[in-house]
């Protein structure tokens, strides 16, 4: 049964029929029409932000904690181009959003009309797809086609550009949503490829020194329990890109840390001489493989990725599979059940045992001290902070990162045990995203404990939004590791530039933060003894503050650096460890 | 090494933009490109030439197929095909030139489509290096003007791309 709508009317139906909850977003005169048809109903809600940046990172936060799309409107021309780095940020972690924007009335387009932009132009490098309305009697197939677009295949953001006369409330067509659009050219692969698997199969089983290595795609496309399953079942050590952490337990035996610039030692040194790489959802960023010139040389490299050409863009993939990760590791889990109860003695033990020992020794000499203590009349050092926050949440909240030193020490000492717990911007690196993104997070889980590490730099680019927090009632735990520095610029400065810190220190400058979340109505804590460093985490998330924001600003050591790094030019296996080792060092990246 | 990539893609505004829009962000080259209508009139054809190796030209079909809009690509070299390129050329044509230019025109099979007393408009068709040659032929003294349409190209035989 169809309806007759106006368009304003019709686009926030069709999102209600989408099963929409929140829409975050910011209102202006070209998204009037629509912000009125809002106002008139009540099933979605619309969340009213400070910034349109924080809108997207907001659904950004909300589609990763929730697997399901964000969403977000923003009005023409300053909306629309504030909403773009929250757009690229999805962009590149493949995060599914659908974001409206208002646009000029149809007659009006091209003539530099008042809070006119190319919406279209100005996002195209950054949207998976993007469309724009042409009359009202195409929103419903517009909404359910970007819908489907932005959370099939390799999910991103889709843009829908909406001139305000398409939603005139004196202009009305019939309204029907579909149940689902066919577009022929847009049929993304879903099974993987059965020859391809089989010789995966053969592959893994008959491989001496293999290393799972996983990434966003693990976590973003619903794997994490089969890979898991095929993990345990092959006893093979796992690793995790930036993106992947939780789509393997952090605390498993099994797990050997993430990889990269900033991975474990057994991971990376594992990696390198791995004679087989069973890569998951992962894209071979240059942040992983260092010099892909020498990356991994003895591997066979079996790829698995929704994104044909994510396969081989970087590193050529020996055995490429093509399909929805979850489909392929279900069906590849299958095959190596079937393949060790026909040959149970089909892996090489002997080998793997060895293997193992190697990893065990590198974890033993480089790895990472997950028992660093504060001690009184010491600095703070960053990564006690995370490890105190750790045992205060019990290893189970959300947790959201801002980006710098921070961003890694919260990724090599947090250990994830589960999927879409940990929001981070892996591919943009946007400074900013911290707090929105754990707000999107709170309100897609509104009883779990969701905590935002961050950087007193990354914590100032959109500290607006603790206005948001209240009017909304978020209580998100926000934990500052305030080394008074644009920590991570200042490392690579101490690293490759001789120590000139050009433009990355500020501590004369610096607002007392107790004080600002206290303005904002919220609660404040700084610390900078060492000694009451955990009573404040544990007060931090006690039970008293449960519905509060807390702002905890933990004054850190100002001159520590993020370790292990890779050296520039390398090949994984190349690391500086600690200062004495990279004060030899040359350029990096 | 050239190529020549064909593509059916949704004949819509917008589009063709993004073709162009992913070749200039990812840093591919386009050396000719045309775009009309087929006979289906819901979509394009675009017919585009670059430059790369194997590699590269995998990763360019790869990303063409990304896009939402695109239906088919192929990249023509990888098999028999026919390529063609028309140009409309203006050239200088006084005295004894008149009739060497006639010569040359029959040679390589094009048409004088227009005349004046010191001027030919010659069209001719061929692969690019045909028209190459021809240019080679008469000799950049005399030419005026020169527009080229970039390849068109198809497939041999039975084999078709459609939607
Ligand atoms: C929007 C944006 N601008 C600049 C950068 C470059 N950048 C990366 S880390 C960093 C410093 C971050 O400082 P802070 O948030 O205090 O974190 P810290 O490294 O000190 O832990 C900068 C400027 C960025 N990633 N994002
Ligand atoms: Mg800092």
């Amino acid at each position: 049964m169809s309806e007759v709508l106006s368009g304003g009317d019709m686009l926030v139906r069709a999102l209600q029929d989408e099963g929409v909850e929140y829409l975050f977003g910011y209102p202006g005169g070209a998204a009037l029409h629509i912000y009125d048809a809002i106002f008139r109903q009540q099933k979605v809600e619309h969340i009213l932000v400070r910034h349109e940046q924080a809108a997207t990172h907001m659904a950004d936060g909300y589609a990763r904690a929730t697997g399901k799309p964000g969403v977000v409107l923003v009005t023409s021309g300053p909306g629309a181009t504030n909403a773009v780095t929250g757009i690229a940020t999805a962009y590149m972690d493949s995060i599914p959003m659908v974001v409206i924007s208002g646009q000029v009335p149809s007659d009006q387009i091209g003539t530099d009309a008042f809070q006119e932009t190319d919406m279209l132009g100005v996002s195209r490098p950054v949207v998976k797809h993007s469309f724009l309305v042409r009359d009202c009697g195409e929103i419903a197939e517009v909404v359910k086609k970007a819908f489907h677009i932005a959370t099939t295949g390799r999910p991103g953001p889709v843009v829908i550009d909406v001139p305000k006369d398409t939603t005139d409330p004196a202009v009305t067509a019939e309204y029907s949503y579909p149940d689902s659009v066919e577009m022929r050219s847009y049929k993304p692969a879903v099974r993987g490829n059965g020859r391809q698997l089989r010789k995966a199969v053969e592959k893994l089983l008959s491989s001496k020194r293999p290393m799972i290595y996983s990434g966003g795609g693990v976590v973003q496309g619903n794997g994490a329990s089969r890979l898991t399953s095929i993990a345990r079942r092959l006893g093979f050590p796992v690793t995790n890109t930036l993106m992947g952490l939780g789509g393997f337990p952090g605390d498993d035996p099994q797990f050997v840390g993430m990889l990269g610039m900033h991975g474990t030692y057994e991971a990376n040194m594992g990696m390198h001489h791995a004679d087989l790489i069973l890569a998951i959802g992962a894209r071979f960023d240059d942040r992983v493989t260092n010099n892909p010139a020498k990356f991994c040389p003895d591997a066979t490299i079996v790829h698995i990725d929704a994104d044909p050409a994510s396969i081989s863009k970087i590193i050529s993939a020996d055995i490429p599979i093509v399909g929805q990760v979850a489909n392929v590791l279900t069906e590849l889990d299958k095959m190596l059940e079937t393949a060790l109860e026909n040959q149970p003695d089909a892996l090489d033990k002997d080998a793997h045992k060895a293997w193992w020992e190697r990893i065990e020794q590198w974890r033993a000499a480089h790895g990472l001290n997950h028992d660093m203590r504060p001690e009184a009349g010491k600095p703070i050092l960053p990564q006690m902070v995370i490890q105190s926050l750790y045992r205060a949440t019990g290893g189970d909240a959300i947790v959201t990162s801002d980006v710098g030193q921070h961003q890694m020490f919260a990724a090599q000492y947090y250990k994830f045990s589960q999927p879409r717990r940990w929001v981070n911007s892996g591919g943009l690196g946007t400074m900013g995203f911290g707090l929105p993104s754990a707000m999107g997070a709170q309100f897609a889980y509104p009883n779990e404990t969701v905590a935002c590490v961050t950087g007193e730099g990354s914590f100032m680019m959109n500290m607006q939004e603790l206005s948001t927090c209240l009017q909304y009632g978020l209580p998100i735990k926000i934990v500052c590791l305030n080394n008074q520095a644009l920590g991570m610029v200042k490392q690579w400065q101490d690293m490759q530039y001789g120590g000139r810190h050009s433009s990355s220190t500020y501590a004369d400058s610096l607002p007392d933060f107790k004080t600002i979340a206290e303005s904002f109505g919220h609660v404040g804590f700084r610390i900078d003894k060492a000694e009451d460093l955990e009573g404040a985490m544990r007060e931090t998330f006690s039970a008293e503050l449960k519905k509060r924001v807390v702002f905890l600003d933990v004054w850190v050591d100002s001159n520590e650096h993020v370790y292990p790094m890779s050296i520039k030019g390398g090949s994984m296996q190349d690391m500086y460890l600690n200062k004495i080792t990279d004060s030899q060092a040359g350029d990096y990246m | 090494m050239r190529r020549i990539i064909a593509v059916l893609l949704e004949n819509e505004s917008g589009a063709l933009s993004r073709v162009i829009g992913l070749f200039a962000q990812r840093g591919y080259n386009i050396e000719t490109l045309t775009v009309a209508p087929t006979e289906d009139e819901t979509l394009s054809r675009l017919t585009l030439t670059t430059s790369g190796d194997d590699n590269k030209t995998e990763q360019i079909v790869k990303h063409l197929n990304r896009l939402i809009e695109v239906v088919k690509v192929q990249d023509l070299c990888e098999a028999d095909h026919v390529e063609r390129e028309l140009m409309l050329i203006k050239v200088r044509a006084e005295g004894a030139d008149r009739a060497e230019v006639k010569r040359t025109v029959a040679i390589f099979r094009g048409q004088i489509i227009d005349v004046t007393t010191n001027a030919y408009t010659l069209q001719l068709t061929g692969t690019s290096e045909k028209l190459d040659a021809f240019l080679g032929a008469i000799g950049s003294g005399l030419v005026l003007e020169v527009v080229r349409s970039g390849v068109s190209g198809i497939g041999r035989g039975d084999k078709i791309l459609s939607a």
